[in-house]
């Protein structure tokens, strides 16, 4: 099991240069993304969770930077040479969006748009790009394809669009798709379906990152979760480990304050009490120390090291149910 | 049974779509199609459906955003009428409302304690500065907010605290009524979950209602002692909160709960929980909207009589009631 992983990103910090001084919206993260699996990564609005996969592949927008390493099947993405991140994105490695509506052209048709993924690239002819631009509508299962070709983004509905984003990613057979927030836009009926198609996706071999605050779906189709706080990584586990026994205080509190239909209902949500910090904010030791109810003095003034072994790992002074840790 | 404060029957909101031509007919879209709504004194009235089902535009007809062209409001039995400015200021010192947006719904350069003092004195008429400021701090300790918050302006604060302000402001008067429409939607889960327990204290605190707009259906479970269920503009399903979750008996209704994902991988087996079926007809038929129900292009159990004739809402017991042709079917699980 010492397989190289798909994507390992070392110690990577993005920053920000803003009038305001320096924002660190990544600090310091490490992560693998193995081959065929789908990870979740999990943190509310300035996380950094979605900074941290456009850093990875140097997204970022201006007065952005990325220091750290970030290798994608052996290469270095963050290396001076541009040559091995522009042959990963877009071809190896897709991304997909909350907003379907903006991943699309709007004056083109959607078989336009498909075909133009491969037939730019030199990776397929005109008729090889129709015929597969057919195969990835059956594959994220777009009902009459052939007419779909014809018609423009306007002309679908909100769900159906961010399948033909799906659809466009899955054009030159990736190794990886990375998709941020990818239901959030979409209602419950629709998120169903468009969560059929990633586990589908998933199912033939493709790894998935899943970029979310959407506990329910992170337990539909995750087989690992990290948990993103303040710019770095809190937690991480097994995703049947996470949810039955999180470690992390920020963990336990965030699964709390879910209301859900399988429990019954009870007088408060336990919420989070607070605020996350603002990204510009530097202060000393944990950042959950502030909303944590289980801080101890330490926590004030010394930042806690991810540390555990194996599939577990969690930031924390006093981790719940772990050793020196509390109930 | 507590009073009842709003009280709207047949419901009908309609909006002109533009013309595809100069000579053809021109198409309406029914948004919302003679909806019923009473919300007593005190409950809360959970109001749940896809985009563009017409919950907000229930609201925005409910608030006097919008024209309806047909049906009625009423505010504590008396009739309220569009063109009627007294009954509607009468109405709005009682009703208020809340939005998805929290940044939005504040006056960027007013600072917060301007705008949750603007809204007093409009709903509840001129009075002194120093009575003013007393209700503006006693709002924003009411929803949690610090004193000296009521100095900053909108950008100043986060989204979290942004809704709460709005909230101030929406109970500076102390309403009896509060329409809020997709509040939560747009906040981090951590925040969201301090919002709903902030709405449910005031509810318990001083009994106030509230018809609560959302196309999440924890959280109307969490909050809401009734639930209504839109589709297309109609009810579909209406029903006291337990029974409604327990034994949904439309068969949208029962496509909505699956669709839902439970937050435990335990549970979490998509294949083994059922399928919404075949909702990949997307609800788009809203100008048609021919004879027959609405559903029945999305609905398993649909069958000819579902496609000439559309259901009324029927009793099914348990002050339960459905729009469907066959719910006794989908009841019996067949």
């Amino acid at each position: 099991m010492t397989a190289e992983p798909l994507l390992a990103i070392r110690d990577l910090a993005v920053e920000f240069a803003t009038p305001r001084g320096t924002v660190r919206a990544v600090r310091g993260v490490s992560l693998d993304v193995r081959r065929g699996e789908c990870l979740a990564v999990v943190g509310e609005s300035g996380s950094g969770k979605s900074q941290l996969f456009l850093g990875s592949f140097a997204l970022l927008a201006a007065r952005g930077s990325a220091r750290g390493s970030v290798r994608f099947d052996g290469q270095d993405l963050l290396g001076a040479d541009p040559a091995p991140r522009q042959a990963a994105l877009g071809t190896r490695v897709a991304m997909v969006f909350q907003d379907p509506m903006n991943a699309l052209t709007p004056h083109l048709t959607i078989g336009a748009q498909l075909t133009e993924v491969v037939r730019d690239r030199g990776l397929l002819g005109d008729r090889e790009a129709i015929a597969r631009s057919l195969d990835v509508l059956r594959a994220v299962r777009m009902p009459d394809p052939e007419a779909r070709l014809r018609q423009y983004p306007h002309e679908l509905s909100g769900g159906q669009r961010q399948r033909v984003a799906i659809a466009m990613g899955l054009m030159t057979h990736p190794q990886l798709m990375i998709a941020d927030e990818p239901t959030t836009a979409l209602d419950v009926t629709v998120q169903a379906q468009v969560l059929d198609v990633l586990c589908e996706a998933r199912d033939s071999g493709l790894a998935l990152v899943l970029i979310t605050h959407d506990l329910g779906v992170v337990a539909q189709i995750a087989d690992r979760v990290a948990v993103m706080y303040a710019g770095r990584i809190v937690e991480s586990a097994a995703v049947r480990e996470l949810f039955a026994a999180p470690a992390h205080p920020y963990t336990a509190a965030l699964l709390g304050s879910v209301p859900r239909l399988d429990t019954p209902v009870t007088a408060r949500l336990a919420g989070i009490e607070g605020q996350p910090p603002h990204p510009a904010e530097e202060r000393p030791g944990c950042a959950f120390a502030p909303r944590c109810p289980s801080a101890v003095e330490r926590c004030l003034h010394e930042s806690p090291l991810l540390r555990g072994a194996g599939e577990r790992t969690v930031a924390c002074h006093v981790p719940r149910g772990w050793p020196g840790g509390c109930a | 049974m507590s009073e009842p404060l709003l009280e709207v029957r047949g419901l009908t909101v309609r909006f002109p779509r533009q013309r595809v031509g100069l000579f053809s007919p021109r198409v309406w879209l029914t948004a919302v199609d003679g909806v019923d709504l009473v919300v007593a004194e005190g409950t809360s009235v959970g109001i749940v459906g896809e985009s563009g089902c017409g919950k907000s535009t229930l609201a925005r007809a409910v608030l006097g955003l919008v024209a309806p062209q047909a049906g009625s409001i009423a505010w504590r039995g008396q009739p309220v009428r569009r063109d009627d400015a007294r009954g509607l200021q009468r109405m709005r010192r009682e009703l208020q409302a809340i939005f998805q947006d929290p940044v939005g719904s504040l006056d960027p350069r007013m600072t917060v304690g301007e705008s949750v003092g603007e809204a007093l004195v409009a709903l509840a008429g001129p009075q002194d500065q120093a009575a003013i400021a007393a209700r503006v701090a006693a709002s924003l300790r009411e929803v949690g907010l610090d004193a000296t918050l009521g100095r900053r302006y909108p950008h100043e604060l986060s989204g979290g605290q942004c809704q709460r302000a709005a909230i101030a402001r929406a109970i500076v008067a102390r309403p009896r009524l509060l329409v809020c429409d997709e509040a939560v939607s747009a906040l981090d889960v951590s925040v969201q979950a301090q919002i709903v327990n902030l709405l449910d204290e005031l509810r318990r605190r001083h009994g106030l209602a509230l018809a609560f707009i959302s196309h999440n259906l924890a959280v109307v479970r969490h909050l809401c002692d009734e639930v209504v269920v839109l589709y297309l503009g109609r009810v579909v399903e209406r029903a006291p909160r337990d029974a409604l979750f327990a034994t949904p008996r439309h068969p949208y209704t029962r496509a909505l709960l699956a669709a839902v994902p439970h937050p435990d991988p335990a549970t979490a087996d998509r294949a083994a929980r059922g399928h919404p079926g075949s909702m990949d007809v997307a609800p788009s038929s809203v100008t048609g909207s021919p004879s027959g129900c609405a559903y029945s292009p999305r609905c398993r159990y649909a069958d000819a009589t579902c496609r000439v004739r559309a259901p009324g809402l029927e009793d099914a017991g348990d002050g339960q009631q459905v729009a469907c042709h066959h719910w006794r079917e989908v009841a019996a699980g067949l």
